[in-house]
């Protein structure tokens, strides 16, 4: 993910338009790759202190994941993206809703959020340790902080989108406010929503990088950090591809359902 | 019959360009009236004011004496404007939310029989063609069970054999539900077909400028000699339909004739 996600219109175009031929020819470049790395490695035109072959990368994740360790990693990554996620979402959630909905709260609340998007999100990590302390708390906060951006713009953008025509279809059956929102808005604007919470999430799993790297005991981050300190480099490259890994599995099962729950789009790119 | 719909000293200004009225009009309790005028003379102001959609600059628009109340009117658009994430019957169930389950599955089923569209409930509006779409509308719009049907050019978007079938829906309606029809349109055949009594309006701003009521007999051909006269009389009004210029001296010739 990148933060093309921030705006939504790229973001949904890079969506629209990406083809997919087949899911088998991605894994061809990175199948090559490997084993082009490997061969040199054994071959011994990489030095295995710079970039260890990816067997002993493997080796490094399998002693891991026997010794226990992996899983309390990974439960500590993962238990920090989620709850940051959903707090993260939750806000953008209802801030993106109001504003959207509401010209009166756009025109008021949006320009402090655009202000408040310009400061790089690591910059808050200093007041959040002094509010919330060194533990989880300033953790996912960071990563919250985060996420909210590209979820609060999108919806927004996405529901002040919303053909007028169907409003007044809801206005002509007298929907409450609030009805309006969940039974036209929310709806209409579910694509663009989704493409907000990709892009969100994308940012989520760079933010709990960015925290756990700061200082944590356990988590992917601290495996980075881990393997640097003790000049492990198989460690430092086990984490990186175990991000990278789970970053995409997390981003497909997003935009799987997002494509189930969208199925009623009459475009060509979501089919 | 008793009067449904009066409407009294109606009149819309945007910014300070009046575009409607002042309108006076009654409707007779299960009457069908097609208003009908050239693009831009104040017919969807009209509706939209009768509709609650606008409020009006002046004027009143009352239902059975009452002032109108959501329940009692239902709009169907010149575009279907169907929510793409539900399915047919969810659409036409749209107004009916308020309602138990059951009773709400009734009354959608009902309507989409009604307008033939029985077969398709489970369909995405992107799977309809325009007619079927157009016809999902109205069911929606029947489904609450509105005293007074209004349409806005409903059937101008369709293919002339699109739109003959559903003009046929519409009489079906008509003996179904019997409710009072407004109907906006700027097809004559379509007026005379469907309507008991033609208002021609001119404008901006909108006026009255004459009233037909032909009352052809139901299933009437429009090559029968006695529609062709009405047509003719309507044209006199309301110019040759391909060039819709009919001047305000023109049409004050034959307000009286009327
Ligand atoms: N929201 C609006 N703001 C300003 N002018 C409007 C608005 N809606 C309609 N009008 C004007 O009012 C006149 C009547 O429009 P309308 O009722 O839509 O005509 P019709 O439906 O007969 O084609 C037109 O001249 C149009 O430009
Ligand atoms: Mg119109």
């Amino acid at each position: 993910m990148t933060d093309l996600a921030y705006l939504p219109g790229l973001g949904e175009r890079a969506r629209k338009s990406r083809a997919r031929p087949s899911a088998l020819a991605g894994w061809i470049l990175p199948l090559a790759l490997t084993g082009v790395w490997e061969a040199a490695s054994r071959a011994g035109l990489i030095a295995p202190n710079h970039l260890p072959a990816p067997s002993i990368v493997a080796i490094t994740i399998l002693h891991l994941a026997q010794s226990g360790d992996l899983t309390d990693h990974l439960a500590a990554t993962l238990g920090r993206l989620g709850l940051g996620f959903l707090l993260g979402a939750a806000a953008g959630t209802v801030a993106g809703a109001l504003t959207g909905a509401s010209r009166t709260l756009r025109l008021l609340v949006d320009p402090l959020i655009q202000g408040l998007r310009s400061v790089p999100s690591i910059a808050w990590v200093p007041l959040f340790i002094l509010w919330l302390g060194i533990f989880e708390a300033s953790k996912v906060a960071l990563i919250a902080v985060g996420v909210f951006f590209p979820v609060y713009l999108n919806l927004m953008s996405g529901i002040a989108g919303v053909d007028r025509k169907l409003i007044e279809v809801g206005r002509a059956h007298r929907l409450s406010h609030l009805d309006l929102i969940r039974r036209v808005l929310l709806p209409a604007a579910l694509p663009a929503y989704i493409v907000g919470l990709r892009g969100g999430l994308g940012l989520g799993w760079m933010f709990v990088a960015a925290a756990e790297l700061m200082g944590a005991s356990e988590g992917l981050g601290f495996l980075l950090v881990d393997g640097q300190q003790t000049g492990r480099p198989a460690v430092v490259i086990a984490a990186i591809l175990l991000f990278a890994l789970l970053g995409k599995l997390s981003d497909i099962a997003l935009a799987r359902t997002g494509q189930a729950l969208t199925a009623w789009q009459d475009t060509e790119g979501d089919r | 019959m008793s009067t449904l719909l009066e409407i009294r000293g109606l009149a819309k200004r945007y910014d300070d360009r009046l575009v409607l009225g002042p309108l006076h009009l009654a409707f007779e309790t299960g009457e069908t009236v097609a208003v009908i005028g050239r693009s831009g003379c104040g017919k969807s102001t009209l509706l939209r004011l009768v509709a609650g959609l606008d409020r009006p600059s002046a004027g009143t628009v009352t239902l059975a004496g009452q002032p109108i109340r959501p329940d009692d009117v239902a709009i169907v658009f010149q575009e279907p404007r169907l929510m793409p994430w539900l399915s047919v019957a969810d659409n036409a169930g749209f107004g009916l939310q308020h309602l138990p389950r059951l009773e709400r599955a009734e009354a959608v089923a009902e309507a989409l029989d009604v307008v033939g569209l029985a077969g398709a409930a489970t369909k995405l509006p992107k799977q309809l063609s325009g007619g079927m779409a157009q016809r999902t509308a109205l069911a929606r719009a029947l489904a609450v069970r509105p005293k007074l049907l209004l349409l806005d050019e409903p059937f101008s978007a369709l293919d002339p054999l699109t739109r003959a079938g559903l003009q046929n829906h519409l009489g079906e309606v008509r003996d179904h539900y019997g409710p009072t029809v407004l109907l906006i349109t700027h097809d004559m055949d379509e007026a005379l077909v469907l309507a008991d009594r033609i208002i021609v309006l001119d404008g901006p701003p909108g006026r009255i400028v004459a009233e037909f009521a032909p009352r052809l007999p139901a299933g009437i051909k429009p090559t029968a000699p006695a529609f062709q006269r009405w047509k003719d009389r309507l044209i006199d009004v309301l110019g040759p339909a391909s060039q819709p210029t009919g001047t305000l001296t023109k049409l004050e010739d034959h307000r009286h004739a009327v």
